[in-house]
């Protein structure tokens, strides 16, 4: 983690002050269900219209299995083929080595200025922030990054960046930018965008980009747009730097047929995108555009203390957002209130596993444990399971507060003891009786039930309980 | 047949209306009903809440107490997924009580899926005059995958139409300790829940756990809605009552 970030963090405010904000904010919410809507409404169609969703599903997901398995033979395989090809491969176990890559790279080219192609891996290094600071000019050419960078927001959907925005916000931020008052028509804000970035591709040194999947037989680069902004990106500039994370890899041109078929149709229900490139290597000789060298940075920085353990499924994930989309607690606080670079289901498994649990206890238990993000899947990686091995883990290692420790155990003792469970029930009547209302219901609870009755009445247990009825006249009815 | 009742910790202390309306349509249907007091709580808030060993005390108990039973019965979708899916994981590291587990799973019933492939819904005579909606709770929808089974049973009922709530996979934000721990976002999840149960304007909201429903009629109880909150076994209960 970088100094920048380590500060950031320590000034990013409570899970719970985030998840107010997010709340309390006037539009968010509108905003997201929207969008969230449309997108998984487009999944939806895209299932039915392909036809034996299920089975894509199972084949999508032996495919990732099996390449995260033997991931070091693809990666050796990818590298050699890029190397084939004419491109470098670094590889970076943390952020800082990403950092210092990019440093080098961008020293010895005496870049000026970055055009970037929409990257979340980038985004795990802050690499934007670390730049700027080196006086190096970092352009952010996918619309929806665009915009989040002009606001200096972090993006708030792996796929929709600025989820968040709306109309009004956009014309504000791009107004200002234009330093003129631009109207809300779509039309005049693309424009002004399309003509900001043209230039911006024309006069950067550097393209940087993610990588949706590294083709190990040949070596090849996948982006996945619908800009063609990832094309401008690596064609115009000199030079071109990718950031992948190390398990982003397709065995073969066979696999990435079922990947990509896979990704589209869950991310946004498109059977494609308007864009999908393969790049191989950098310039040939010969060859009228493409940049002059092209490295490609392998990124660890944390995802290889998921191999051999419960979690390694959570490396088959292909970034396609679906359970974000789904997600019904996404649904009402948006992506930033996440706090990590990932939001969302994959978000709250993801950031603790890659960044351990300090400053994000909280993650895990930010579910309410539905299963619609499971579902939604598209490599079948269990979510919502993988939440509750994470909240093992945390009581494991004592993360939880020891009162919530101490009443679990007491909870262990009366599950064990029918005649002690039924007396508490019993207390919990008697105790609760003088706190409730006429019909039994209580409005403000009392230390832990406060967290119930702040939104919701609480209905107080009954005088008579079922053992208790059972035992007096339900038995013998029968 | 011997069928057991497992009531669940919370229709026991707060809902027990609720298992009585499940013994007496079960009788009513010709199936003798025996409660073993042993059963206490199925150990849900514990393992959702991380807390393992202490859920597989719950689960050992509640596996003594439905020994030697052919059918266990539960008016909640949620509690019978925890026995159904997770007991067998649970204690997956004794082989003894792997094999238990397992079987107490292969007995386990919902109410509704008891209904619907145990017996002849035709036996259901019942009357309910009003509109309603169901609620699908999450662990019994996508968990179990019983989507169907407690509509099958309310579509018995005379007089009763159930209406699709809008939105109906969508999870009404309860989620165990998730209600307290994280209030506030089930506090929207609840109201947006509440949205679309006023736009079917029925007069009864139907679940088949009573978990989602005190954290649902708790909502709508503070905001001073009038809707009524039935369990599948109510509704039947109250329509076969003549």
């Amino acid at each position: 983690m970088s100094i920048e970030q380590q500060i950031s963090r320590k000034q990013r405010p409570p899970f719970h002050d985030r998840t107010k904000e997010a709340i309390e904010h006037p539009f968010l919410q509108k905003a997201v269900r929207y969008t969230q809507d449309r997108l998984r409404g487009g999944k939806k169609r895209a299932e039915a219209e392909i036809g034996n969703w299920e089975e894509w599903r199972l084949k999508a997901e032996a495919i990732r299995r099996h390449t995260v398995e033997h991931l070091d033979v693809y990666l050796d395989q990818f590298t050699t083929n890029v190397e084939n090809a004419g491109g470098t491969v670094h590889f970076a176990d943390t952020s800082q080595e990403v950092l210092d890559l990019v440093t080098q790279i961008v020293r010895k080219k005496e870049a000026r200025s970055i055009v970037k192609s929409k990257s979340m891996v980038s985004e795990e290094v802050d690499l934007n922030h670390v730049m700027e600071q080196q006086g190096v000019e970092v352009v952010e050419s996918d619309l929806g990054e665009y915009i989040v960078q002009l606001a200096d927001e972090a993006p708030s959907h792996i796929i929709v960046p600025a989820i968040h925005k709306n109309r009004q916000e956009i014309t504000r931020l791009f107004s200002k930018e234009a330093g003129k008052l631009l109207s809300e028509e779509t039309a005049e804000l693309t424009a002004f965008a399309r003509k900001r970035m043209r230039e911006k591709f024309l006069q950067a040194d550097i393209g940087i980009t993610g990588c949706n999947f590294g083709v190990a037989e040949s070596g090849s680069v996948v982006l996945v747009t619908n800009e063609g902004n990832a094309r401008m990106s690596t064609t115009l500039p000199d030079t071109h730097i990718v950031v992948m994370g190390m398990e982003r890899i397709a065995p073969r041109w066979r696999d990435l047929d079922v990947l990509l078929t896979m990704l589209t149709r869950s991310a946004t229900g498109q059977k494609i995108t308007s864009y999908v490139t393969a790049l191989t290597g950098p310039r040939r000789e010969g060859e009228a555009d493409g940049p002059k060298e092209m490295h490609v940075i392998v990124v660890d920085n944390g995802r290889s203390s998921m191999l051999g353990t419960g979690y390694q499924d959570v490396l088959h994930c292909i970034r396609c957002g679906a359970c974000i989309n789904v997600c019904p607690v996404y649904r009402q606080i948006g992506g930033h209130a996440y706090g990590g670079v990932y939001p969302g289901p994959i978000g709250a498994v993801l950031t603790p596993l890659l960044e351990g649990f300090e400053g994000w206890t909280e993650l895990p238990y930010a579910s309410s444990l539905c299963g619609a993000c499971t579902d939604a899947c598209p490599v079948r990686i269990p979510l919502h399971e993988r939440l509750l091995d994470l909240r093992a883990d945390e009581v494991e290692t004592k993360q939880t507060p020891w009162s919530e420790r101490l009443a679990f155990k007491g909870f262990g003792v009366l599950a064990e003891h029918p005649e002690w469970f039924e007396k508490a029930a019993v207390m919990g009547h008697w105790m609760g009786k003088p706190l409730a209302d006429q019909e039994g219901f209580l409005q403000k609870g009392p230390g832990p039930l406060k967290g119930w009755t702040d939104s919701r009445d609480l209905p107080i247990p009954a005088k008579t309980s079922f053992r208790k009825w059972w035992r007096k006249e339900g038995k013998q009815d029968g | 047949m011997q069928v057991a009742l497992f009531i669940t910790c919370l229709s026991d202390v707060f809902y027990p209306s609720v298992g009585m309306s499940v013994v007496r349509v079960l009788r009513r249907l010709g199936v003798e009903v025996d409660f073993p007091t042993e059963q206490t709580c199925c150990g849900q808030p514990a393992f959702n809440s991380g807390y393992r060993q202490d859920a597989a005390k719950a689960a050992k108990q509640m596996i003594r107490a439905f020994e030697g039973y052919d059918a266990v019965i539960t008016p909640s979708g949620s509690c019978a997924a925890m026995v159904r899916k997770e007991y067998p994981h649970l204690l997956n590291d004794d082989s003894e009580w792997k094999e238990r587990a397992q079987s107490l799973a292969d007995r386990c019933y919902e109410f509704s899926e008891f209904l619907v492939s145990r017996l002849s819904l035709e036996m259901i005579d019942a009357r309910l005059e009003g509109k309603a909606t169901y609620h699908h709770s999450c662990h019994m929808y996508r968990g179990l995958r019983l989507t169907e089974p407690p509509l099958q049973v309310l579509s018995q009922v005379q007089g009763l139409e159930v209406v699709n709530l809008p939105y109906h996979e969508d999870c009404c934000g309860f989620g165990g300790t998730f209600a307290v721990k994280m209030s506030e976002i089930s506090q929207e999840m609840a109201d947006e829940k509440i949205q679309h149960l006023e736009s079917t304007e029925a007069d009864y909201l139907i679940g088949s756990d009573m978990s989602c429903l005190m954290h649902l009629g708790g909502r709508i109880r503070r905001k001073e809605k009038s809707v009524e909150i039935m369990h599948v076994a109510q509704v039947l209960d109250r329509g076969m009552m003549k």
